[in-house]
């Protein structure tokens, strides 16, 4: 944590509320100081208030029109404004029936109150290891569209993360939709994760699977999980070890066994290195499990 | 930098204030609108305390910035009573006496409304899943469930 310097006085925070995407990559560009984009505030507030980070220029999203709608794109896929949140997100039937992993990790997310401002892209740019929504939208495959002082481009979400509280942004750029594949006939996806209590905490461990099937048979996975390096990490061993079979007693061990080599943990107070290494393969097989059954029709 | 001008509505009225960028929602309520029933737990979004609706939505008005409510429509515990005649919810909290310091209470009430508006006929779990977010030190909570329960049996048979 850093001491906010003496003479970063409380009234000179500047805040900003573009009406257009552009407006806001002008003032982010131009600006000289320490930006922040303010879209739920869940996390900026919250490291505003403890002096962690005190802004210069305050960029508020939620007046750029485009930004609050979710869509379907021209493919059968999903565009997700990024001032939506979680609460919006969780209501809308048609997402959630496509990508129900997607919605369980996003509101597993603070309290009923937070899930009324907290959105997927802030939980992304917060680059917590932990972030529970993230590694749903990795193993759904989701991209980024980035829009910049030199224009647009595309991302994989699991690219956006570099390290702790740390993304791969540059200097004026900002999400301004996070797109989620179609979903496809036969594909299911689920996300776990383990607290020591039932609500409100931090993931010790999250895994998030997706996959497709034809007939019982896994013809593709993808699996991600959190907590347990210094950005959720894609496992494609994972996956790896459960395409191609019926999701049967070795594939799963096999998937435990890969999704256990991937970790590079750290242990604090919420679990060893030994714990959550053990665990990623534990939550590995319950969450491919979950996402196997939605996928061959036997629950939603 | 100078204060911003803001103008919202706050349980049906229109209020205007002048905020510092800085200032969260709960400030100005507090500070300068003289709204003090929405009350300062933690400042950081984990106890419930400063509970209040923006356009109908549950938020903590610890986590929102004054400046972010410009034509927006808050509403918080002092709009909760018909003046002098107390919310069913209020009333079964004093009768079941759900409450001990009351520090919370405001908060809880607000939560327990919202639910209430969304779903009349929560089972018990999702009275508890919705207000998770709100920490009581005092009761236990099975009180505030109790309470919770008995005034949306008496909101269903009332409507």
């Amino acid at each position: 944590m850093t001491i906010p310097p003496a003479d970063h006085k409380r009234d000179n925070m500047r805040y900003h509320r573009p009406t257009t995407l552009e407006d806001a990559v002008s003032i982010a560009a131009t600006a000289s100081g320490l930006t922040r984009f303010l879209a739920g505030g869940t996390d900026v507030l919250v490291q505003m208030r403890s002096g962690m980070i005190i802004p210069d220029d305050l960029i508020d999203l939620k007046g750029i029109a485009g930004l609050r709608e979710i869509t379907t794109t021209a493919e059968g896929g999903w565009r997700i404004g990024v001032t939506i949140s979680g609460a919006e997100l969780g209501s809308h039937a048609g997402f959630r029936r496509d990508w129900p992993g997607v919605v369980e990790g996003m509101q597993l997310i603070g309290s009923t109150q937070v899930q009324g401002r907290a959105t997927l892209t802030g939980n992304l740019c917060n680059g917590s290891p932990a972030a529970d929504s993230v590694p749903g939208l990795v193993a759904a495959g989701a991209t980024v569209e980035i829009t910049g002082p030199n224009g647009a481009r595309e991302m994989p979400v699991e690219e956006i993360p570099v390290g702790p509280g740390k993304t791969s942004l540059k200097t004026g750029e900002i999400i301004s939709a996070i797109t989620l594949p179609p979903r496809g006939d036969n594909g299911g996806d689920a996300y776990l994760r383990f607290i020591p209590r039932t609500e409100m905490d931090i993931a010790v461990v999250g895994c998030a699977v997706s996959l497709r099937v034809d007939g019982r048979t896994i013809t593709e996975a993808r699996v991600a999980l959190g907590a347990v390096a210094p950005t959720v990490l894609l496992v494609r061993e994972a996956a790896d070890a459960i395409v191609g079979t019926t999701l049967d007693d070795d594939a799963l061990a096999a998937l435990a066994k890969a999704a256990a080599a991937a970790c590079r943990p750290i242990s604090d107070k919420r679990g060893t290195v030994e714990f959550r290494t053990d665990l990623a393969g534990v939550l590995a097989r319950r969450t491919a499990r979950i996402a196997y059954d939605r996928a061959i029709g036997v629950s939603k | 930098m100078s204060k911003i001008h803001v103008t919202t509505i706050i349980n049906g009225d229109m209020a205007e204030f002048l905020a510092d960028p800085r200032e969260t929602l709960l400030d100005c309520l507090r500070d300068h609108l003289g709204r003090t029933g929405s009350k300062e737990g933690c400042g950081t979004g984990d106890c419930g305390a400063c509970s209040v609706t923006l356009d109908g939505v549950l938020v903590c008005s610890c986590l929102v910035l004054g400046v972010e409510v410009e034509g927006h429509r808050i509403e918080t515990i002092e709009g909760m009573a018909n003046g002098s005649e107390l919310h069913p919810l209020q009333r079964k909290f004093i009768e079941h006496a759900a409450l001990q310091c009351g520090f919370c209470t405001p908060g809880i009430l607000v939560a327990a409304k919202a639910l209430l508006e969304r779903n009349p006929d929560p089972a018990e779990e999702e009275v508890r899943y919705w207000l998770a977010g709100n920490l009581c030190r005092c009761t236990g909570y099975t009180k505030i469930v109790d309470a919770v329960m008995d005034a949306a049996a008496e909101m269903r048979g009332a409507a």
